[in-house]
C-alpha cells in the first residue's frame, strides 16, 4: 500500500487547525515539541504552547491545573515516559479529579525500537485500562488519527491517545466515518477475524490480503478505542467468523487481546482465539519493522498465525 | 471581616470541632490537622476571595491542599464558612460518604482531589498560569506539608512557577518538622528550605505558622515580590494547641482515648476563656 503521512504529523496538523479556532486550546510539552512535530504549531500560535522542560509528572499536574481553570489541554510526551513516570498524575490529577486533559503519547510502542526498553511503551494499555474514567485510543492511520484528535478535543472525559512516528498507509474502509468506542470495519470476511489496533491494523490487513490468495477470507477490524471497548463488534467477530486473532503493539499481558478474551469468556462465547503482541520477555531491539517481524507482527507472520489457528479444531 | 482576636478564637473553636470530629469517626491526621489549622483559618476567613456563592466563579481565588491527609482541618473550616452544613461531617469516613480521609471534589468547596503527596503544587501552577494567560487577577494558594517536599515533583513545579514568573501563586509550607517516621531532618534532611526555594526562584518569607497575626501580616502582603512566586515558610508545631500532642510524632494519625480527649478539650476551653 502507498504510504501517506506519519500519524504524528497528522496529529500536529490537526491540533494546529483546532488551536486556530479555539484560543483556549493549549499544548503542554516536556521538551517534546520537536519529537512531536509541534515546532510549526509553536511558531503559528506561540501563546498556545506551554513548555515545562523534561518533567513529565509536572507536565500532567500543570495540565490538570490549566484544565481546572477552563483550558482545553493536550499534554504531549513520549508514551513511554508519559504513562509510566506520570502514571500517578494521570490516575489522580486527571482521572480521579475528572480533569479532561488529553494525554498524548507520541512515538508509542516500539517506535523508538533501537533505543531499548526505556523508550518502549508496551505497558500503557494495561496500566491505563485499570484506571477508571479515561478513554484510550490508538488510531490506525491518518484518517483515524485526525478524527481521534478532533474527538479528544471535544471530550469531557480524560483521554489517552497514542501513535507512532512512521509513515502509515491509508487503509481501506468498508464503512465510512469514525466513532469513538465503535470499531472500524477495514475488511469483510467470515473465515477469521483480525482485531487490531494502532499501527498493527496495517499488517493485519496485509495478512488478510495474503490469506485471501489461499482462499481464506478474513475480517479486519480497527479497534481504535481500547477503552471503552466495542463489545458488540467483538461478540460479532466471535460468532460470525471462524475465530479471532488480536494484534497489538503492546505486551500480550493486559492489553487489547486480554480485554477481548475476558469479554468473550465471561459471556460464555467460545471460539478459536489467539493473542499476538509482545511476549513477556526483554524486548528485542532494532527498527520498528524489524521488531514487528521478530514477533511475527507483519503480514506473513500474522498469516502464519491464522493458518495455525484454522488448523485447530 | 474578623479581627485578629476573633481569628484566634476561631482557631481554638476549630481545634475543638476537629478533635470532636476525629474522636467521633475514630480516625484522622490529628497532629498535622492541628499544625495547619491556623493557616487554613486565616486563608478562609481573611485572605481567600472565595465563598460558597462564588465558588464556581472563574474569578475566585483558588486553594489547593497538597497535604491532603489533613482533610479534617479543611472540612471543619469549610463547614464553618458555609460550604456545607456542619452536621454533614457526622458522616466522615462512613461507608458511602463523600466525606473521606482526603479532600475530593464531591465535597463542595474542594477544588481538586488530593491525598497522594507531591501533586498539589503542579496543579496550582497550572491554575496560576491560566490566570496569567487569561489576564485574571485571582490568586492561587497551595498548602504543602514539609515531609512531602521529598517528592521531586514539587521541585519540578517550583521551577515552572518561577520560569513563568507566577506572582499570583502562593505556596505555604506547614513546617512542623515531623513526619510519620520522626523528624523530617532525620528522615531526609529538608533544611535549609528557605534557601532552597529562593534558589528555585521564589520570594520567601518566614513566620510563626501558628500565629494568626503573623500569618495575616504575611499573607496580606502577597506577592512578596512582583514577578516571583511567593513561598511562606510557616513554622508550626505538630499537634499545636494540645500540650501532650505537641511535637510528638505518634499523633501523626493518633486518635485520643476518652481521657485524652477530655483533657484536650479542657485545655482548649481554658484557652478559649483566656481569649474571651
Amino acid at each position: 500500500m502507498e504510504l501517506a503521512l506519519a500519524n504524528l504529523e497528522v496529529f500536529a496538523a490537526t491540533l494546529l487547525e483546532l488551536a486556530r479556532q479555539d484560543p483556549d486550546l493549549l499544548v503542554v510539552t516536556s521538551d517534546s515539541r520537536g519529537s512531536a512535530k509541534l515546532a510549526p504549531f509553536a511558531k503559528a500560535v506561540p501563546g498556545q504552547i506551554v513548555e515545562v522542560g523534561i518533567a513529565e509528572q509536572n507536565l500532567v499536574g500543570v495540565a490538570a491545573g490549566l484544565a481546572l481553570a477552563g483550558k482545553k489541554v493536550f499534554a504531549v510526551s513520549p508514551a513511554c515516559f508519559l504513562t509510566a513516570r506520570s502514571l500517578e498524575q494521570i490516575k489522580n490529577d486527571l482521572c480521579y479529579s475528572d480533569r479532561p486533559v488529553k494525554a498524548v503519547g507520541i512515538s508509542a510502542g516500539v517506535s523508538y525500537g533501537a533505543l531499548g526498553t526505556t523508550h518502549h511503551s508496551l505497558h500503557d494499555f494495561a496500566v491505563l485500562r485499570a484506571i477508571h474514567n479515561i478513554i484510550i485510543v490508538a488510531p490506525a492511520d491518518n484518517f483515524e488519527t485526525r478524527e481521534a484528535v478532533r474527538a479528544a478535543a471535544e471530550s469531557t472525559t480524560p483521554f489517552y491517545i497514542r501513535f507512532g512516528k512512521k509513515q502509515m498507509p491509508h487503509l481501506p474502509r468498508v464503512e465510512p466515518g469514525f466513532q469513538l468506542g465503535h470499531a472500524s470495519l477495514i475488511r469483510e470476511g467470515a473465515d477469521l477475524s483480525f482485531l487490531a489496533c494502532g499501527e498493527t491494523v496495517a499488517p493485519a490487513y496485509d495478512a488478510a490480503e495474503l490469506l485471501a490468495k489461499d482462499g481464506v477470507n478474513c475480517r479486519v477490524l480497527s479497534l481504535h478505542t481500547i477503552k471503552p471497548l466495542d463489545a458488540g463488534a467483538i461478540r460479532k467477530a466471535a460468532t460470525e467468523t471462524g475465530g479471532i486473532i488480536t494484534v497489538e503493539e503492546h505486551s500480550v499481558s493486559g492489553g487489547l487481546g486480554e480485554a477481548c478474551a475476558g469479554l468473550l469468556l465471561q459471556e460464555g462465547i467460545h471460539t478459536r482465539f489467539k493473542i499476538t503482541g509482545f511476549l513477556d520477555e526483554h524486548t528485542a531491539t532494532g527498527s520498528q519493522a524489524e521488531i514487528f517481524h521478530h514477533y511475527g507482527l507483519d503480514g506473513p507472520g500474522l498469516a502464519g498465525v491464522a493458518h495455525n489457528l484454522l488448523a485447530k479444531r | 471581616m474578623l479581627t485578629e482576636r476573633e481569628l484566634q478564637l476561631k482557631s481554638v473553636r476549630y481545634r475543638k470541632a476537629l478533635l470532636r470530629l476525629i474522636k467521633a469517626c475514630g480516625a484522622g491526621h490529628t497532629g498535622g490537622d492541628l499544625s495547619c489549622l491556623d493557616i487554613i483559618n486565616v486563608l478562609y476567613n481573611r485572605i481567600l476571595r472565595v465563598s460558597p456563592e462564588s465558588f464556581k466563579s472563574p474569578d475566585r481565588d483558588y486553594f489547593i491542599q497538597s497535604k491532603g491527609h489533613c482533610a479534617e482541618a479543611l472540612f471543619v473550616v469549610l463547614a464553618d464558612r458555609g460550604f456545607f452544613p456542619e452536621k454533614d461531617l457526622a458522616n466522615l469516613n462512613r461507608y458511602g460518604s463523600h466525606y473521606i480521609g482526603h479532600p475530593t471534589r464531591d465535597v463542595y468547596g474542594v477544588e481538586q482531589n488530593t491525598g497522594a503527596l507531591g501533586h498539589g503544587l503542579a496543579v496550582a501552577v497550572g491554575i496560576a498560569l491560566a490566570g496569567k494567560m487569561n489576564r485574571k487577577d485571582y490568586r492561587v494558594f497551595a498548602l504543602l506539608g514539609d515531609g512531602e517536599l521529598a517528592e521531586g515533583s514539587n521541585w519540578e513545579a517550583a521551577m515552572t512557577a518561577s520560569h513563568y514568573r507566577l506572582d499570583n501563586l502562593v505556596a505555604i509550607v506547614d513546617r512542623n518538622g515531623l513526619q510519620i517516621t520522626g523528624s523530617t531532618e532525620d528522615v531526609c534532611q529538608l533544611s535549609p528550605l528557605d534557601e532552597k526555594f529562593e534558589a528555585f526562584g521564589f520570594a520567601v518569607r518566614r513566620c510563626d505558622g501558628n500565629s494568626v497575626g503573623e500569618l495575616l501580616h504575611n499573607l496580606e502582603a502577597v506577592p512578596f515580590r512582583p514577578g516571583k512566586p511567593s513561598l511562606l515558610l510557616a513554622r508550626t508545631k505538630k499537634g499545636r494547641g494540645v500540650s501532650f500532642m505537641e511535637n510528638v510524632a505518634k499523633w501523626h494519625h493518633g486518635v485520643p482515648t476518652d481521657d485524652e480527649f477530655n483533657r484536650a478539650i479542657a485545655e482548649l476551653e481554658a484557652a478559649e476563656a483566656a481569649i474571651v
